[in-house]
């Protein structure tokens, strides 16, 4: 396989892994987000608590995103399949 | 945005990143004096540096009796050491390294920005909680993988090959993230434009610190508890 074809190849799958990695847990985010704002409306006195669980399920959501950002690092910095 | 490639030293056959190694003593040599000076002389009515001092070994202590229950006093030298360790070494990418050009030393990256160091610490993590299940167990440690039904041992296989996998990706991603969006920044516009993204490493910084740490006592905790 030519390594021009590769490199384009890396570069589209680069940028199609940042891409579709971002959009379920942008979803799933948002979703955490209005609940614990609903909740918090609801109840403004145990607002410690939910920022607290709040940051937590936010950093489990985001490292989805982060592993397709880390497959869009290796294929660009540390690509094996080149040289 | 390429990083220059650092002195590798060959120790016993191995090469090994000096940078990442001499970056990594340096914080723990730093959170150790931090810690023997404030409990250099204990007062009862505290001084500020003690009383920030009490306020993470309280966090740290907090968040082990949470998620292992009491009579887990002796987990929270590892968990406030993993958490300390990450913390200090997310934070030290915020520092003006750039500065020491001047004296033709190389930009220090974190050392949880290199994937070892995140590999490093998770593979220990899964060491000590599968130490301290047999230890709190003994060999019917090795029935949770049957439990609750023995259809479930591929999966409960595949989790403990996810979980140390998961927890280097998060931890490398994260650093090396705040890591190349300051640096692409910091190309474009050198000026005051970078600021607000260094604001938010510092908040995603201690954020990873303590996710891994909640998380190293979670896995701790299932694995000691006896329902």
């Amino acid at each position: 396989m030519a390594s021009e074809v590769m490199v384009a190849a890396s570069v589209i799958g680069a940028a199609l892994a940042v891409g579709l990695a971002a959009i379920g847990p942008g979803i799933g985010q948002g979703i955490a987000a209005s609940k614990a704002l609903e909740g918090l409306a609801r109840q403004p006195e145990a607002e410690g608590k939910l920022r607290g669980m709040l940051m937590l399920s936010l950093a489990f959501l985001e490292s989805l995103t982060i592993y397709g950002l880390v497959i869009a690092l290796v294929l660009i910095f540390a690509n094996p399949l080149l040289k | 945005m390429a990083h220059e490639t650092v002195a590798a030293w060959h120790l016993a056959g191995l090469t090994v990143n000096s940078q990442t190694v001499l970056t990594s003593w340096s914080i723990m040599a730093l959170i150790l004096l931090a810690g023997a000076l404030a409990a250099r002389r204990v007062e009862r009515v505290p001084g500020s540096g003690q009383t920030l001092a009490e306020g993470v070994v309280d966090f740290a202590s907090g968040m082990v009796r949470d998620q292992i229950g009491p009579g887990a006093a002796r987990h929270m030298a590892f968990i406030g050491s993993l958490f300390l360790f990450i913390l200090f070494s997310n934070w030290s990418a915020i520092l003006p390294w750039k500065l020491l050009g001047l004296f033709e030393i190389p930009e220090i990256l974190p050392p949880t920005g290199d994937i070892n160091t995140p590999a490093a610490l998770a593979l220990i993590t899964v060491a000590a909680y599968f130490f301290y299940g047999i230890r709190a167990k003994g060999l019917p440690y090795f029935k949770h993988y049957v439990k609750p039904m023995w259809i479930f041992l591929p999966l409960n296989l595949m989790e403990d090959f996810s979980r140390p996998l998961s927890l280097t990706f998060r931890l490398f991603g994260n650093v090396t993230a705040e890591h190349l969006v300051v640096g692409v920044l910091s190309m474009l516009i050198p000026i005051l434009i970078p600021l607000p993204m260094m604001a938010l490493g510092l908040l995603t910084g201690a954020i990873q610190a303590y996710v891994f740490a909640i998380l190293a006592a979670s896995y701790i905790g299932t694995a000691v508890q006896t329902h």
